[in-house]
């Protein structure tokens, strides 16, 4: 469903962010990216949706090319991408629904944006993923009122009201303690799969990753040099790409505490 | 370069570094500046005389607020202080609605560079004419009286608000507003759900602050023609009335403390 041909990003600085990546990801497939800071992950997800616009290369998503569209069909497409970032992104000053119904505006035309007078079924859809989120009786508060959390699970709200066909997540967990940070990870694969969604989640935690995902590809300076199962991932293959690293250690932390938590759930 | 040692550090006394680091230059230009001082003052003429006599004049002024005349002029001052509360709000609102689109096209990180050369462009011609020389065109143009007064009050709220909007437009989250844009919104969505929340209350508290200048400058563009409560005020000094001209000032100040106690209510709110 989504195809990366060569895509490449050289910024203004000369900085090679992304060198030739070639990546396919079949529908519905939930795949973690994963890699030290640098190595080019944010840059990648920000290609496909154009944050960051590549330099060559081609983006397809269903055949078409999304580093050719003009403006206007780019944001069509940018509608069949939500977007989970990194620190949540909420606008503060709105409230929870605005954040979440802001997910529409590719939708609804300026007047009806700007007056808050959004279509009936938006609005029940937004309710319901609240609700789905436990987030139901915070819809009127402001974003900033919320815990980090609670905002994250606002912005998946935000993504998933677009009805996308894919996500794109950037470092989801970032600034979030273990714990809180596995639950966001669980909610965000549990979400893809209930709707069949694909989705591309950065992650710079391997051992989070590999709890959760079917498929990690790992990015080094630009380039790709893992993809398959988590399970493929040992700790020799990570000291062998990444360098030297006590990855036993986090790994086996976390598992103990997963544990732990699950016996008293 | 030798290597620091812990030893040689310990025991020794620690000072913060010079900001400059010869002691010859640093001297140098404490002392010219010292000496620039002294010879600036010595430059001043003051003829005592003409002090002494004019104590007299100052204190006839002050002793007149203890005697405020609110009466003997009344029609003129409601008059004055009338034209220069219509001018204050006229040109405040025709300011602000002028100075968004300009600010928003002055800040970098969201107008293209025509755009944003042209806008600032606008912002520095108005920010460089000062309001009364620009009152003093205006009254040459359209003569005496508070049409001139409400364009240049329109013409210096624009380049006060454009160029602090433009200012806070630049220093906002600027991933706040990419997330907006990643769901496919248009532009002016896209300003209105990524950029206004984040400027809103900035905006708000610099109108305020904007509606409480153009009062006050309302007050001295009457000194040359362009109508407000300054030209009532200019006539009582005319006539050496210091007792109504200390009643004008006592309106003037009520009316500033009262917008100033307002916009700080107003502030807190849109926080």
């Amino acid at each position: 469903m989504l195809q990366l041909k060569k895509l490449t990003k050289t910024y203004k600085t000369g900085d090679q962010a992304l060198k030739a990546i070639d990546l396919e990801v079949p529908k519905g497939q939930v795949l973690a990216l994963i890699g030290p800071s640098g190595a080019g992950k944010s840059t990648m997800i920000r290609c496909i949706n154009r944050l960051v616009e590549p330099s060559s290369g081609e983006v397809l998503l269903d055949g078409v090319d999304l580093a050719r569209l003009g403006s206007g069909a780019l944001r069509k497409a940018r509608r069949e991408m939500g977007m989970i970032f990194q620190e949540y992104a909420l606008v503060e000053r709105l409230t929870v629904m605005e954040n979440v119904l802001s997910g529409r505006l590719g939708f609804v035309g300026f007047w009806r944006s700007f007056l808050r007078k959004y279509p009936q079924p938006d609005v029940d859809e937004a309710f319901r993923l609240l609700d789905r989120v436990g987030l139901l009786h915070m819809a009127d508060k402001r974003a900033d009122e919320l815990s980090g959390g609670q905002r994250q699970r606002v912005g998946i709200c935000r993504a998933l009201i677009q009805n996308p066909k894919l996500l794109l997540v950037d470092e989801p967990t970032a600034s979030l303690d273990p714990k809180t940070s596995r639950q966001i990870m669980r909610l965000i694969t549990e979400l893809c799969r209930e709707r069949g969604l694909a989705a591309i989640i950065n992650i710079h935690d391997v051992a989070l990753a590999q709890m959760f995902v079917p498929r990690v590809v790992g990015l080094r300076f630009g380039e790709i040099v893992f993809d398959g199962p988590p399970t493929g991932l040992t700790p020799e293959k990570l000291t062998e790409k990444y360098g030297e690293e006590d990855w036993e250690a986090t790994i086996e932390k976390i598992d103990e505490e997963d544990e732990d938590i699950e016996a008293a759930e | 370069m030798s290597e620091i040692r812990l030893e040689d550090k310990l025991g020794g006394a620690w000072r913060k570094p010079h900001f400059i680091k010869r002691p010859l230059l640093r001297w140098g230009l404490m002392a010219g500046f010292a000496a620039y001082l002294v010879a600036a003052f010595m430059t001043i003429e003051v003829d005592w005389g003409r002090v002494y006599e004019g104590l007299d004049r100052g204190a006839a002024f002050v002793l007149a607020f203890t005697s405020p005349d609110f009466v003997s002029r009344a029609s003129d001052i409601w008059e004055g202080l009338f034209e220069s509360i219509v001018m204050t709000v006229a040109a405040s609102v025709v300011g602000i609605l002028i100075s968004i689109p300009i600010g928003l096209g002055a800040a970098r990180n969201i107008a293209p560079l025509p755009v944003y050369v042209v806008c600032r462009g606008i912002v520095a011609v108005s920010r460089a004419l000062q309001e009364i020389i620009v009152a003093i065109l205006l009254v040459a143009i359209f003569g005496f009286g508070p049409l001139a007064g409400f364009l240049t009050l329109s013409f210096a709220t624009i380049g006060f608000l454009s160029n602090l909007l433009a200012e806070d437009i630049e220093a906002m989250d600027r991933v706040q507003a990419e997330a907006i844009k990643a769901s496919g919104a248009r532009w002016t969505q896209w300003i209105n759900y990524g950029v206004q929340p984040q400027v809103m209350p900035r905006l708000v508290g610099l109108s305020m602050y904007r509606i409480d200048i153009n009062f006050r400058e309302s007050a001295i563009l009457g000194l040359v023609g362009a109508g407000g409560i300054g030209a009532t005020l200019n006539t009582a000094f005319d006539r050496y009335e210091y007792d109504t001209a200390a009643a004008i000032l006592i309106l003037i100040i009520g009316i500033v403390m009262a917008l100033e106690y307002l916009s700080g209510i107003i502030r807190a709110r849109v926080q």
